[in-house]
């Protein structure tokens, strides 16, 4: 693989000196003027093109080699076209002044294409490639077109506005050609002739379908014989190439509609006529089928119209050719690609076309009801579905079992199929609009979907990010918080879905692992079936969620969780984003309740828990900010746990912010239900944590509280005195006490002498606060205004109306 | 259509620091984006040459991450394959696919879609409403013919001093970035070709 070799060479091709370069030119330039194509020649345009390639800048080459490169371009060799282009390619434009298309084969049109210096550049080329559509056999020899139609489609993609109208019909009537009228016997018969031309004695073998049989229609990809002619060529590049004509030829010419609508009426007049004369399918004596027999007639529709209605001939067709069991199975893995495709275009132009809906649904109808039992086809599926929800409103359609299947069999079942999980995330990301309005219930299925991100993180995380909004809603808010936070737990538990299935129980390798022991033991079953739940509603969380937790001690280490962990908390950043945009000061209050409760009650792993508590404080300040009579609200809740010493040592982080708010917000000022009851007794409740943590050493395991849970707790407590000046005395006695035993020296509680200098300031600078209390109180709990000084930045609002008062006095007698 | 193709490397490189990974072949298809959006109108065609290889390595960069991460969810162990084991090596390779947000790094969102053989992973970056089925099966087909006709599996170097046999291929199997729904009997004619090419 990877050889040391290689990484030499590439080294060597970017330290390459100068002069050597210089000499390395002047042999290639000689060797380009034998005009043969020799080992050396090749294998020095190989190495050239190394050097231009490997190195970050581009290289300027004598304009000679140039010259000799560029005329390379047309050489008979594709070995020479090849290598000269891929060198120029590594070059700046332009190359060269040759640009007539017409005589450029497939390499160098490429190369003009990737060196086009503008947009300009391209509609000029573009009807150069079409124009090379056109040339007639009676002509001259016609060149190979292949390369065009990608060429063009390339174009097209990136600057659709370069076709002119002329180009849309030419285009359209050519891929009907190619689409509906590929020759349908195989090459290497004696006559390529329809029906009639050929001899009886040597006619030739007309093509097959995949399961051998002989075709009786219209050649498509799904097509197989000896060899190809052109036109099936054609066919397949025409095929490749349709969808996106479709897309890009649908926006571009929106203005066409008005004709399209006349010709329609047109053709419901005269529609009793039978066959049309001109449909080159009678001619060229192909067998008319199923398909080709219920066609309308062709005459009179518009070309654009007939490449509709030949793309839906060819799209059903191909659909009834996927039924047939292939002989090779690279064939039927063809087969499920061609069926993704045409449903896609089906579904295109019946966008187009609403009218194309009937004619088009019973087909889609018939494909979900042979598919949906086989999930090995959930990838066509999606595109099923994706009609469904299109044109099944148009249509009358019940859709129910479509989204039963997809929402929940899918991700409950194919959550560890990487493409099925991109596929279906887009699908989702797409059509959440759609989906809101047609299958409002989707929402309620979170839990299933999140298991792709159980299993897949880093692959789907950003499918999430841009997911997850749509998915909080009042309703789900708080059980979505539960299984955001349980995720690592859904990730190991999927593991060990896919294991128990795989390992069987007598597997040694299976029965050292306590965890699966746990998820096949019946007595645990409900816990892990209600974190593999698909459905939302059973239940915001479960009881005995800390037994799981012991069950899962084991899977903290496992890859895939750990990487599942790592995502969850970016996640639960995006949730609280959405979710203060929702919910209700009640929903928001619940919500600091369960952050209050799950810090404590999270899969041990230590990362992933010190993450989490992150998240959690900085998301309860802001809740806080918010809504500041949340504080009041949940006052006993948040009490409780600031009243309680043990967590200052395990959740540190977020007990030092639930600390802050309490200082911060239970205040009259914040909300008037703020009683001196209530003040007073979260400053015993937070005094004596204060107290005990600042009067003895850290219980055995737990390394000293940080100067920041400190500090804090005695600016909470000083600013509660400060509403409640019966309380001074006992801070301040607190405060000149703590400064009195930090003087003897060292202090069990605290190892650092700058964190201790940090402490004692502070504690001065409150306690000569608390000093004035008018002044501390309008310090510690300055009024709204203050807060929020509004006049310094509304400078377009208030200096002009400051303005108007002063003009309205000086002027007023 | 397929906006490029990559080989590159998702093995640790000594030249190179961690996560990086070094890109052994690469071939844009189309016209240069920077040209045709009003972001990037005003470069030179320097800087362009330059922001087209950086975009490159984005790519290959976060293939590699995702490969790495992949592996190590799945706790797979590399067995060394060796040359002659080409259709061993790609059933027990790696593969998936991955969003690229828009401006990360082409302008318009992309889905990479991969397949990690061993230390190396080919990579093709479709536009977004591509079929990934189709593309899915064309990176398996063109991955085949690069282990086979670059002898990648072996310790040579042909991947850099035979570039225009990946060329090649691309110039058959995905031409100008176009998927194509190709059956078994016309893979075979188009191998035909290849073989035809490969052998002067």
């Amino acid at each position: 693989m990877y050889s040391h070799g290689s990484e030499s060479l590439i080294r060597q091709a970017r330290e390459i000196q100068d002069s050597e370069l210089q000499k390395f030119y002047i042999r290639l330039v000689k060797l380009l003027q034998f005009k043969e194509v020799s080992h050396e020649l090749l294998d020095s345009l190989h190495r050239l093109y190394l050097i231009l390639s490997a190195n970050k800048y581009s290289r300027t080459l004598p304009s000679e080699l140039q010259q000799s490169l560029v005329s390379l371009l047309s050489s008979p060799s594709e070995q020479l076209q090849v290598l000269s282009s891929a060198v120029l390619r590594e070059t700046l434009p332009p190359f060269g002044e040759d640009k007539n298309i017409g005589q450029l084969n497939s390499h160098a049109a490429g190369l003009l294409l990737s060196q086009a210096g503008s947009k300009d550049d391209l509609p000029d080329l573009c009807a150069q490639l079409i124009r090379s559509l056109e040339i007639r056999p009676s002509d001259g020899p016609v060149p190979s077109l292949m390369h065009t139609l990608p060429l063009v489609n390339s174009i097209l993609t990136h600057c659709p506005e370069c076709l002119t109208a002329d180009h849309l019909t030419l285009l359209n009537k050519k891929l009907v050609d190619w689409l509906r009228y590929a020759s349908i016997v195989q090459v290497g018969g004696a006559s390529s002739g329809g029906f009639f031309s050929g001899s009886r004695s040597r006619q030739p073998a007309p093509i097959a379908e995949l399961d051998g049989t002989v075709s009786g229609d219209f050649f498509t990809v799904l097509c197989v014989g000896q060899g190809f002619t052109e036109d099936q060529w054609m066919n397949v590049y025409s095929f490749s190439m349709l969808r996106h004509w479709l897309l890009t030829h649908h926006c571009v010419s929106n203005d066409s509609m008005v004709v399209d609508t006349a010709n329609r009426l047109q053709l419901s007049l005269s529609f009793s006529h039978s066959l049309s004369n001109d449909d080159r399918s009678e001619v060229d004596g192909s067998v008319v089928s199923m398909v080709s027999a219920t066609s309308s007639s062709s005459r009179l529709l518009s070309p654009k119209e007939r490449l509709r209605e030949k793309s839906f001939q060819y799209c059903q067709r191909l659909i009834e050719q996927c039924d047939r069991k292939a002989l090779k199975k690279t064939d039927t893995e063809l087969q499920k690609a061609c069926l993704v495709e045409a449903v896609c275009i089906l579904d295109c132009l019946c966008a187009e076309d609403p009218s194309l809906v009937y004619r088009t649904f019973p087909g889609i109808k018939a494909l979900f009801g042979r598919l949906s039992s086989d999930l090995s086809f959930a990838r066509v599926l999606l595109p099923v579905a994706q009609f469904y929800l299109n044109h099944g409103e148009m249509a009358a359609v019940d859709c129910e079992s479509v989204w039963k299947l997809v929402f929940s069999q899918f991700p409950a079942e194919l959550f560890n199929d990487p493409f099925l999980a991109h596929d279906f995330l887009r699908f989702l990301r797409l059509n959440l609009e759609g989906l809101q309005r047609a299958a409002p219930q989707f929402t309620r299925f979170f839990p299933n979907f999140l298991k792709f991100l159980a299993w897949n993180s880093p692959a789907v995380l950003e499918d999430f990010v841009d997911l997850l909004p749509s998915l909080v809603t009042p309703g789900s808010a708080v059980e979505l918080l539960h299984t955001l936070l349980d995720l690592p737990c859904l990730s190991a538990t999927l593991v060990l879905q896919l294991r128990s299935t795989t390992l069987p129980i007598s597997d040694p390798g299976s029965r050292s692992l306590l965890s699966l022991n746990a998820f096949r033991n019946p007595t645990f079953r409900g816990l892990f079936l209600f974190l593999l739940r698909t459905e939302a509603g059973s239940g915001d969380t479960i009881e005995r969620l800390s037994v799981l937790h012991d069950l899962l001690a084991e899977a903290a280490e496992w890859p895939r969780v750990v990487q599942c962990a790592q995502t969850a908390p970016v996640l639960l950043h995006i949730y609280f984003n959405t979710v203060v945009t929702v919910a209700d000061e009640k929903l928001l209050a619940h919500l600091i309740l369960v952050m209050l409760e799950r810090s404590n009650l999270l899969l041990n792993m230590p990362t992933y828990c010190k993450e989490i508590h992150r998240v959690f404080s900085c998301q309860l300040l802001r809740l806080c900010k918010l809504h500041p009579s949340l504080v009041v609200d949940q006052s006993s809740e948040l009490l409780e746990f600031a009243g309680t010493t043990a967590n200052v040592y395990s959740k540190e982080d977020v007990y030092t912010h639930v600390v802050w708010v309490l200082g911060e917000y239970l205040s009259p000022s914040s909300d008037s239900r703020c009683s001196v009851r209530l003040i007073t007794s979260c400053f015993e409740s937070l005094e004596a944590v204060l107290f005990e943590i600042t009067s003895s050493a850290p219980p055995p395991g737990s390394v000293c509280p940080a100067p920041k849970v400190i500090t804090t707790l005695m600016s909470a407590l000083a600013k509660l005195a400060s509403r409640s000046h019966d309380l001074i005395p006992r801070v301040s006695l607190f405060l000149s006490k703590l400064r009195n035993i930090t003087k003897g020296g060292s202090v069990p509680w605290c190892s650092d002498e700058e964190d201790m200098v940090a402490i004692v300031t502070r504690g001065e600078e409150l306690l000569s606060l608390l000093k004035t209390p008018g002044v501390a109180q309008s310090v510690l709990t300055p009024p709204p205004h203050v807060n929020t000084p509004r006049w310094h930045r509304d400078t377009n609002l208030a200096l002009p109306l400051q303005l108007l008062a002063l003009t309205t006095l000086t002027h007023s007698p | 259509m397929v906006r490029c193709f990559l080989i590159h490397t998702v093995c640790p490189v000594s030249a190179l620091p961690a996560g990086e990974s070094r890109l052994l072949y690469s071939r844009m298809f189309g016209p240069d984006e920077a040209v045709l959006t009003d972001q990037h109108r005003e470069l030179s065609p320097e800087e362009r040459r330059l922001l087209r290889k950086e975009k490159l390595s984005v790519v290959a960069r976060q293939v590699r991450s995702v490969v790495s991460l992949t592996r190590e969810a799945a706790g797979r162990v590399l067995v060394d394959a060796v040359p002659g084991e080409e259709a061993l090596a790609l059933q027990e390779a790696d593969s998936g696919v991955m969003r690229l947000r828009a401006g990360d790094p082409f302008c318009e969102e992309a889905s990479a879609v991969w397949l990690a053989v061993h230390s190396l992973a080919f990579t093709l970056v479709c536009e977004p409403h591509e079929n990934l089925l189709l593309a899915e099966g064309s990176l398996r087909s063109l991955s085949r013919h690069c282990l086979e006709h670059l002898h990648l599996l072996g310790q040579g170097s042909e991947v850099l001093l035979k570039s225009s046999r990946v060329d090649v291929l691309l110039s058959r199997l995905l031409p100008h970035g176009q998927l194509l729904f190709l059956n078994h009997r016309f893979a075979q004619s188009l191998e035909k070709e290849v073989a035809g090419y490969m052998s002067k």
